[in-house]
């Protein structure tokens, strides 16, 4: 959405905003509760953050994208807040929290747990204010890039609501798809987050890199079952009031696996609180559903009331008290630091072609820090826009149909029935057993097959016919289509980097080695993802 | 063990509506939502009914009637009873449970 403000800003007359869900609500951002980092504090400075983000990401950051981030990162928080999105106060300035890895409080918020909520809803309304120059259609699945020689001339879709093959023609095309977690069982985000951009991307003749460096969240919410919640909700709550994290003895555990003791204080980064937490279950000590307790039973009720008021009032409709009861936290799939390379333009390998947002690698090298991504993807979202304006303004070969045949070919074909459903638990429990946050080679050799296998099962063509209306069984097929190349990338890329470096850990390589202080590039050959 | 009987309207405008009756184990805690997802994997994926967060009750799509009440299939629980699903009554079918909820100026037309 910032892409698309930013593009009409410029001047471009005609922006087209798709989503494959209802408009801004159909991705992360909407769901994201917890803060956005930006040096927009008193004594702050965006390169201080930058300091912090390239220590986070073990030397892989793409520093001129980090920069970026830090820098227009911080203008696009200004503006959100002239746009009244609502970042909390305290006296002058804003209030801010201090997250693990970041050299001060620096992580803005909106009260209470509804920075995304606020974020998208910010968006949306500036997006209308803008008129007619941004035209806006939901229910658009995008399937394929069209490429006219060697350049993106537009696009393929699914309307979902009819069945009907769309094309589409653009002088520049914005990718900004979210993220991957939907390849994992257990995942934070959307049902949307297939990891369609990567594929699409790819399959146009664009590189992807850090395609390994997968985050788990370490605290997502296991047990007992929760409605209504983000499982992402307990880091907030550990920012504000520290928390602590036990093992099914009841007793903390991170100082064993190589963290500071914590003190009621939330100090733990996430790749090691996700080291830890899966370690000490290993070890047969972790709580009764296979996580760690997570406890505040220490805080005072008023103080619990105080920092997330409305939200204590949520947890007691679920049964939860938590002055009396602890929960049981465990690693989830939240976010992905690889993506689709592109220039400090927001300029992919292929002309035409721009992303924007998670879907963007690079930035956040070996994994993130907490708070970034937002950052990201309002400052990309913005080069990206005025990038793409500049090209619109220059003109673009004409859309040539004949370039769209075999994507529109594909959306009118008549397969056999299958339960594509089942197919996509099946893959996603390929990747949780195998292709987790601990790697090996064996186990990477089990998913590469496993792939391989559900890749011929799943064969060259969506079940059943053409124009059904919200056909979730051909909807399927088709993100199975993107998710088994973006899930291959991850494997590739994983099995190559024989190190461990941030989100990236190979037990047959625990150490990290200056040899593989470099990204790897992946693209498309024949069909199959390799490294470039 | 403890099951959860599901009548589902299912077909599209213009076709006799019908209501499919499907039986799946009952898992305490869980969504109609979470049990629409299940059925899908284990039975039927040609169901038709829109969510996109699944839990967060962030995107608002999952809105459809249980026992003739407007709910958000992701935070009404599950129960070990006869439970009637049906599409919002007010917008335009599209099909099984999912109708037209996109604002006017957001569709494609
Ligand atoms: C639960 C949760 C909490 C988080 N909390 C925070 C936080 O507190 N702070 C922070 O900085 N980050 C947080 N993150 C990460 C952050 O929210 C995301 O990285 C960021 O919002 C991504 O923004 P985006 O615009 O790139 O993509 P998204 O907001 O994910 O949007 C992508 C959009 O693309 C659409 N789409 C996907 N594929 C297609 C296709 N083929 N055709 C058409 N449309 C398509 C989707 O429907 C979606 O609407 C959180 C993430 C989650 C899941
Ligand atoms: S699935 Fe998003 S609100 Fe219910």
């Amino acid at each position: 959405m910032y892409a698309a403000i930013e593009a009409a800003r410029q001047g471009a007359g005609s922006v087209l905003l798709l989503d494959r869900s209802l408009i801004g609500r159909g991705g992360a951002t909407v769901m994201a509760q917890m803060t956005v980092a930006a040096a927009v504090g008193p004594g702050d400075d965006w390169r201080h953050h930058l300091a912090d983000t390239l220590a986070a990401g073990r030397g892989l950051c793409d520093p001129e994208l980090a920069a970026l981030l830090c820098e227009v990162g911080a203008e696009c928080i200004l503006e959100m807040d002239r746009w009244k999105v609502g970042w909390a106060r305290a006296g002058n300035g804003f209030a801010s929290v201090q997250a693990p890895g970041h050299d001060r409080a620096r992580c803005v918020y909106v009260d209470f747990l509804s920075t995304g909520p606020a974020v998208s809803k910010t968006l949306r309304a500036q997006v209308q204010r803008v008129g007619d120059a941004i035209r806006r259609v939901g229910e658009v699945l995008v399937t394929d890039l069209v490429v006219q020689q060697g350049r993106v001339t537009g696009a393929v879709a699914l309307h979902v609501a009819s069945g009907a093959a769309l094309t589409i023609a653009a002088p520049a095309t914005i990718i900004a798809t979210g993220g991957l977690t939907r390849l994992y069982a257990r995942n934070s985000a959307s049902a949307n987050m297939s990891g369609d951009g990567y594929a699409l991307a790819m399959r146009a003749g664009a590189t992807l890199l850090d395609m390994e460096f997968v985050q788990f969240f370490p605290i997502g919410h296991l047990a007992p079952r929760l409605i209504g919640m983000d499982p992402i909700m307990w880091d907030p709550f550990r920012y504000k009031l520290g928390g602590r994290l036990l093992n099914g003895a009841m007793q903390e555990f991170v100082e064993r696996w190589g963290g500071d003791a914590e003190n009621g204080t939330y100090s733990t980064t996430r790749d090691l609180a996700t080291y830890a937490i899966t370690k000490e279950v290993e070890a047969g000590r972790g709580s009764p559903n296979g996580g760690a307790w997570l406890s505040f039973t220490h805080v005072p009720a008023a103080e619990l009331r105080a920092a997330f008021g409305p939200v204590i009032d949520r947890l007691a409709a679920n049964g939860i008290d938590l002055t009396r009861d602890c929960i049981e936290v465990s690693p989830i799939a939240h976010y992905h630091m690889g993506g689709v390379r592109v220039d400090t333009a927001m300029r992919t390998d292929v002309p035409g072609l721009l992303a924007a947002g998670e879907a963007v690698g690079g930035a956040n090298g070996a994994n993130r820090l907490s708070g970034n991504a937002i950052t990201e993807a309002l400052a990309f979202g913005r080069l990206a826009g005025a990038e793409a304006a500049r090209q619109a303004a220059e003109g673009a070969p004409g859309f040539d149909l004949a370039a769209a045949r075999p994507a529109l070919a594909l959306l009118a074909s008549e397969g056999p029935a299958q339960n594509t459903a089942a197919l996509v638990a099946r893959l996603q429990h390929i990747m949780s057993a195998d292709v987790g946050p601990f790697r090996t080679a064996a186990g990477l050799a089990r998913a590469a097959t496993a792939l391989a296998a559900l890749r011929g099962e799943v064969g060259t063509t969506p079940p059943a016919a053409p124009g059904l209306a919200h056909d979730l069984a051909r909807m399927d097929w088709l993100d199975l289509r993107q998710m088994l190349l973006v899930a291959e990338s991850v494997v590739v890329a994983a099995t190559a980097r024989t190190e461990s470096r941030g989100a990236h850990q190979r037990e047959d390589f625990p150490e990290m080695s200056p040899n593989w202080e470099r990204n790897l590039p992946l693209r498309l050959s024949a069909g199959v993802p390799e490294l470039a | 063990m403890p099951t959860t009987t599901l009548h589902i309207r299912r077909g599209g405008p213009g076709e006799p509506p019908r209501h499919d009756v499907f039986e799946l184990a009952f898992e305490p805690g869980e969504s109609v939502l979470d049990a629409l997802r299940r059925l899908r994997i284990g039975t039927d994926p040609t169901l038709a009914f829109r969510y996109a967060c699944l839990n967060a009750n962030a995107c608002k799509e999952c809105m459809m009637l249980l026992d003739g009440k407007v709910i958000y299939a992701c935070t009404a629980r599950l129960e070990a009873r006869d439970m009637r699903l049906d599409p919002l009554p007010n917008k335009t079918l599209l099909r099984d449970l999912a109708t037209v909820i996109a604002p006017p100026d957001e569709r494609l037309e």
